[in-house]
């Protein structure tokens, strides 16, 4: 049976190092594939006006592609240059969130993300969304610092 | 014939310049007095009564619609009330689908273009004329138009245009070409156009020049007073930044205060009606009341009536057709679930915001009451209010009544509210306006800038010529959508059978978030 890990990317540095904790665990499987997401943030309470509504449909879809463009296909390239399974995810929702719920319905073993250095007072009050994840996950996740 | 119209409307603003010119007084007299002439036979015709009665014909024809609504679909504001609840919260939204318009987010935006002066200055206008009995009426024809609000909205997501862009443009004038014509029925054009028309002159009216006029008397209610013009051409210059020159930070900002300023609004009245506890049955007793005796006001019970179902129908909207036109954005396979989602409009608007403005008004003791008679001083055909004020003023005297701090709070909720109802109905008008005209860049300027003459014009001219205008505009909307409204409720009641059959098989699911 194949392994499958989850990898939160955020099109910064520490997507890299996320990626590099999560090849070392694959090349330590063997029969592993890897799976990276990308998660923009949105929520559907959040408050938009009549223009923004209508013309939602077309932002998202240029959203999806961006990320696919700037964040997950180079990193896919890059992991398929070098010989691994691996696939892409952008999907809209709470980071947090999503990562834990792909997790399950992928069926992943593991999630692998970086400490992002959220800082500023929304952090402070209501933590970090990897703060989040470790506390909320249903499958282990490691934090690479 | 577009040429002609496009004309006729572009020329209305300026229409008051010669007034200007002979009146020789202050702008603001000039301005005054050259709208109410111009508008005046409109005004007239939209409220001209039913022949041998005092009764307003538009009045009756929403009525009766809320009605008629009501039961065709079988009191779906009480059975389809805890499905709506749950598609809001998300429910039956499928996650393959985020980052869509949600269903809770085509309320919130449909809501912060009618939560707004109709909630503050509307309430008070009804209850400084019609007594608080004008409340019992206001509050039944906010839970009768739930039934209308359902219909409009269904329609307006199931006949939306989808255009290749991915961008969406609906309401009543797409519902009724597209509507009329699948049913092999004549006329949805005409009526498209007409409503579109319509559309544009509420636009300039209620969505626009009522907003500016009582931000105006909101903001010379405690500055001092001063020329409308002034606030009228700040608001115009802030409303240009952001429809012309797209400046889109102020009115995501402002989109992010205003359900806050709502909040803060209710539950400053709910802090004073706790205060006033002991007053709260004397209160209902009065609206009760006044509902069936009028308690001495002009036109006794009809009056009361008249002026109840006239405020809730401008506040929340029902029948009109704009929220069709907000709401049609949404994501969903399934209309009828926008159609359930929209209905809690009315309840929130009008059941619940304005039943709290009246509450707080009918507490304050404002109106001045005979005690000999129990019934109340009228001042010409308005009751008698201490300090004698009036609209968002008596409103604002209510709360500070409660919290003499209050009216600081609700000028700049009331700034926020108008600006942000502009914003709405800028984009109502654009809509109608695109649709007679065609897409393009120089057609939505030229409206853009219209409208924005008409912050000017609104905030200058007095109280009533304007809210006549405005009301008179609005309820012309709702004649030809509620017309066409008639002919296309078998498709709504054929696709609501459809929808409550397959929610019952379970093959409508609930997902698991």
């Amino acid at each position: 049976m194949t392994a499958k890990i989850l990898i939160g990317l955020d099109g910064s540095e520490a997507g890299d190092r996320a990626v590099a904790f999560a090849k070392q665990l694959a090349a330590l499987i063997g029969d592993c594939e890897l799976i990276a997401l990308f998660v923009i943030e949105w929520s559907p309470y959040s408050f938009q006006t009549a223009e923004e509504n209508a013309e939602r449909h077309k932002r998202r879809e240029a959203e999806i592609a961006a990320a696919e463009e700037r964040v997950i296909n180079p990193a896919i390239d890059a992991l398929k240059a070098e010989g691994f399974a691996v696939r892409g995810l952008v999907k809209h929702g709470h980071v947090a969130d999503l990562l834990n719920s792909t997790a399950v319905s992928e069926g992943a073993s593991q999630i692998v993300v970086a400490r992002s250095g959220e800082r500023g007072l929304a952090s402070r009050v209501f933590g970090t969304s990897t703060a989040h994840l470790a506390m909320t996950s249903e499958v282990p996740v490691t934090i690479v610092g | 014939m577009k040429k002609s119209i496009f004309k006729g409307l572009t020329l209305l603003p300026f229409t008051a310049a010669p007034a200007l010119a002979q009146e020789g007084g202050s702008i603001d007299q000039a301005v005054n007095a050259a709208f109410a002439t111009a508008t005046g036979p409109f005004v007239s015709f939209i409220f001209a009564p039913i022949p041998g009665t005092s009764f307003p014909w538009i009045v009756m024809w929403l009525v009766i619609a809320a009605s008629v609504f009501t039961l065709y679909f079988g009191f779906i504001q009480i059975r389809g009330f805890r499905h709506s609840i749950q598609l809001v919260k998300g429910d039956y939204s499928d996650p393959e689908d985020a980052g869509e318009v949600s269903h809770f987010q085509a309320l919130a935006t449909a809501l912060s273009g009618t939560v707004g002066l109709g909630n503050i200055a509307g309430v008070a206008v009804a209850v400084g004329i019609g007594g608080p009995g004008a409340t019992f009426w206001m509050i039944l024809a906010g839970l009768l138009g739930m039934a209308s609000k359902f219909t409009e909205c269904t329609l307006g997501v199931k006949y939306r245009n989808e255009y290749p862009d991915g961008t969406v443009s609906g309401g009543p004038m797409y519902y009724l070409s597209k509507g009329f014509r699948e049913r092999g029925l004549p006329g949805g054009k005409v009526l498209a156009f007409l409503f579109s028309v319509f559309c544009i002159l509420g636009a300039l009216g209620g969505g626009n020049m009522f907003q500016a006029n009582q931000a105006h008397a909101q903001i010379s209610g405690i500055v001092g007073d001063f020329p409308g013009w002034i606030t009228g051409i700040v608001f115009a210059v802030i409303v240009f930044a952001v429809i012309v020159g797209g400046i889109k930070s102020i009115a995501n900002v402002t989109e992010k205060v205003v359900p806050f300023m709502g909040i803060l609004y209710v539950l400053t009245a709910l802090v004073i009606l706790i205060m006033n506890f002991d007053k709260i049955g004397w209160a209902f007793g009065q609206i009760f009341e006044g509902a069936f005796t009028g308690l001495g006001v002009a036109g006794g019970i009809v009056g009361a009536l008249i002026q109840g179902f006239k405020r809730a129908a401008f506040s929340n909207e029902a029948g009109v057709g704009s929220a069709a036109i907000a709401h049609s954005a949404v994501r969903t396979k399934e209309p009828i679930t926008e159609g359930l989602v929209s209905l809690l409009e009315p309840l929130i608007d009008t059941v619940i915001i304005c039943t709290m403005t009246a509450l707080v008004i009918t507490i304050s003791g404002l109106l001045i009451m005979d005690p000999a008679t129990g019934n109340f001083v009228l001042d010409g055909s308005t009751i008698k209010t201490v300090g004698d004020v009036s609209g968002v003023s008596l409103t604002s005297a209510a709360f500070a009544e409660g919290f003499s701090w209050f009216p600081y709070i609700l000028a700049i909720a009331v700034i926020l509210f108008a600006f942000s109802t502009m914003i709405s109905w800028s984009y109502y008008g654009l809509k109608a306006w695109t649709y007679l005209f065609g897409e393009g860049k120089t057609t939505e300027v030229i409206f853009k800038v219209i409208f924005c003459v008409f912050i000017v014009i609104g905030a200058a001219a007095s109280l009533g010529p304007v809210i006549d205008f405005s009301d008179a505009a609005i309820f012309a909307m709702a004649v030809v959508n509620i017309t066409g409204l008639y002919f296309l409720m078998p498709i709504v009641r054929k696709e609501l059978g459809s929808y409550m059959e397959r929610l019952k098989s379970g093959e409508i699911r609930r997902f698991k978030h």
